[in-house]
């Protein structure tokens, strides 16, 4: 026993010394935010001397308030909202039914749904971005919050459809059998028995989208390209720099301001987002 | 009669559900990737209606481009710095957090991992700052070693390797999580029962960790390499291209011929984007063949783990 607890010990010992590693390392690894925090709250006679302070002489608040209004970021703020929750909503709905119906029910022209939805999975479609300039143009959307929404939430999500279509599969037919012999129709055995149950597909689809929509860049700079009102955080974030290049304590409060949001949300929903990333590799 | 009307109204019901994928997708996913194609076949700067068939002149043009050809090698240089960092440095640290030993494991991941969830954009600028020659805490580090400023963006040398290793920080907790996902893989009885039998903490590592781990090396490869093809939001707000196109991505190279010339050359730019589809689409095969390869080796090794 006393053998045991002495061979132990020292190995222990390691592991601390690796985590005292792994926080050095990791100190780096976030410098950059921690670096961002502190110039957002510096003066700029500060930031130009240089020096490798965390701490501002002087908390600069009034930095916020320029990105606020006059970077306009209490705008960009307010449509990447717009956007990203109203696309989210709409992925998970189109999602959440498309897979239902692939994957419980068998019907005339399912098996060519699904092989288009395989096929286009295997198509990159990230390069189609003049083509949906085209036709939003076209229809009228190219200038409006409402456009740019719909071009993010009608690309492709197959592997959503397909997470949503694998889950509700694996549910058990005598869920829905007593339902019916209740009385409930088609709608109301999804609605009321189906999607409930669907919840933890529905965080981490939800949550993946919602990130990938407030961090997404290419759609919204060329939706806003000759409308700045429509910019969002991350397109607004490189028009700022580009009109006020110097003013760099500014800039960090807008990355602030810009960040902020995802970083809560992320380590509050750690777990579904590490478990949407997972599932690339599980599959 | 009965028994005939309902499966009609199910199927009504089926295809209720199914539309607003169909509209969605058709118009944003099926059509683009249709209509890509046709206007590489076709002379049109987007403003005006006139776009004139000019068959394959446009790819050959492109391929004409040495700009085009140079934006190919740098796309691969790219993925080449970025690549094994992510696959072979992800790997090392998932081994370290997946010990039930190390103290504060679940801190260290929390943190590698939270550069992922920020907004590229904004990191790009944020890292221009970092990497200013004259107020950003890198040159500030530089000067404590009594050494010249470094322009590390400014410089066409060094601007590559630079963005490349901004890009392996950025994502490098995807990378990870894949790692720790294929680990959890792994069942602790297997561990448990080695060490009854006697073995060490390195034997464990070569004779069971390690090849068990091997199936996923192919995968995760696949899935790294093909993220690096998505550089576009980091490359455009941190050097835009420059300097002197040498951080020209590729898909820098398209948008800047469909929506930053003076003129669009969106035939032309399209040619390149297909090309780059194609491209990208040898990697994806590439991805599925892995997937299948893996799954085969992983049936494979638990069907001998049980006889």
């Amino acid at each position: 026993m006393s053998t045991l607890a002495t061979s132990h010990r020292p190995r222990r010992r390691g592991w601390w010394l690796v985590a005292l590693v792994l926080a050095a390392v990791a100190f780096l690894w976030v410098f950059p935010f921690l670096w961002m925090v502190s110039a957002s709250l510096k003066s700029s006679g500060e930031i130009f001397a240089g020096g490798l302070g965390l701490i501002p002489e002087t908390f600069a608040w009034e930095n916020y308030g320029r990105a606020w209004t006059e970077g306009g970021f209490g705008h960009y703020l307010l449509n990447t909202v717009i956007v990203t929750v109203v696309t989210t909503a709409i992925v998970i709905v189109r999602c959440a039914l498309a897979g239902y119906v692939i994957g419980r029910y068998r019907f005339p022209g399912s098996r060519l749904i699904i092989g288009i939805f395989v096929a286009t999975l295997f198509v990159p479609t990230g390069y189609t971005i003049i083509p949906i300039v085209k036709v939003s143009l076209e229809l009228g959307l190219l200038n409006s919050l409402a456009g740019m929404i719909l071009a993010l939430g009608g690309a492709s999500n197959v592997a959503a459809i397909l997470i949503y279509a694998g889950y509700f599969r694996r549910m058990p037919a005598d869920l829905e059998e007593a339902a019916i012999v209740d009385g409930a129709g088609f709608l109301r055995v999804f609605l009321r028995i189906m999607l409930p149950l669907s919840m933890p597909v529905t965080a981490t689809v939800g949550i993946l989208t919602f990130l990938a929509t407030w961090n997404a860049f290419f759609l919204p700079l060329v939706f806003s390209s000759t409308n700045p009102d429509l910019r969002t955080v991350s397109v607004g974030m490189q028009a700022f720099v580009g009109e006020n290049s110097t003013d760099w304590a500014a800039m960090a409060a807008a990355g602030v301001i810009s960040i902020l949001p995802v970083v809560v949300l992320f380590v509050f929903m750690q777990k579904y987002f590490v478990e949407g990333i997972a599932g690339a590799v599980k599959a | 009669m009965a028994s005939q009307t309902r499966p009609r109204r199910r199927n009504l019901w089926i295809y209720a559900f199914l539309m607003p994928t169909f509209v969605l997708y058709g118009v944003y996913t099926i059509y683009p990737i249709v209509a890509s194609y046709w206007y590489s076949f076709v002379e049109w700067n987007g403003f005006s209606a006139e776009q004139r068939f000019v068959g394959v002149s446009n790819y050959e043009a492109v391929l004409a481009d040495p700009l085009f050809w140079s934006s190919v090698r740098i796309t691969l240089l790219f993925m080449l710095v970025v690549a094994p960092l992510r696959i072979f440095g992800a790997f090392f640290l998932a081994i370290l957090l997946n010990s039930p030993r190390l103290p504060f494991a679940r801190f260290f991941r929390t943190v590698y991992f939270l550069p992922v969830v920020t907004t590229t954009a904004i990191i790009g600028v944020v890292m221009r700052f970092i990497l200013d020659p004259g107020a950003g805490p890198v040159a500030a580090v530089v000067g404590l070693f009594g050494l010249p400023p470094v322009d590390l963006l400014g410089d066409s040398a060094t601007a590559l390797v630079t963005t490349a290793l901004v890009y392996v920080w950025k994502f490098f907790g995807i990378t990870m999580i894949y790692w720790l996902a294929a680990l959890q893989t792994i069942p602790q009885d297997v561990y448990d029962a080695a060490r009854v039998d006697g073995a060490g903490g390195a034997r464990i590592f070569r004779h069971i960790t390690l090849p068990m781990l091997l199936p996923f090396l192919l995968i995760i490869t696949v899935l790294t390499i093909e993220d690096c093809f998505h550089a576009f939001d980091l490359m455009q707000t941190m050097t835009a291209g420059g300097p002197f196109y040498s951080t020209e991505i590729i898909e820098i190279y398209i948008y800047r011929w469909a929506f930053a010339a003076s003129i669009p050359q969106l035939g032309f730019a399209s040619a390149a984007a297909v090309l780059f589809g194609v491209l990208v689409l040898v990697v994806v095969a590439l991805q599925a063949w892995a997937t299948l390869t893996s799954q085969r080796l992983r049936s494979q090794g638990t069907e001998k783990g049980r006889a």
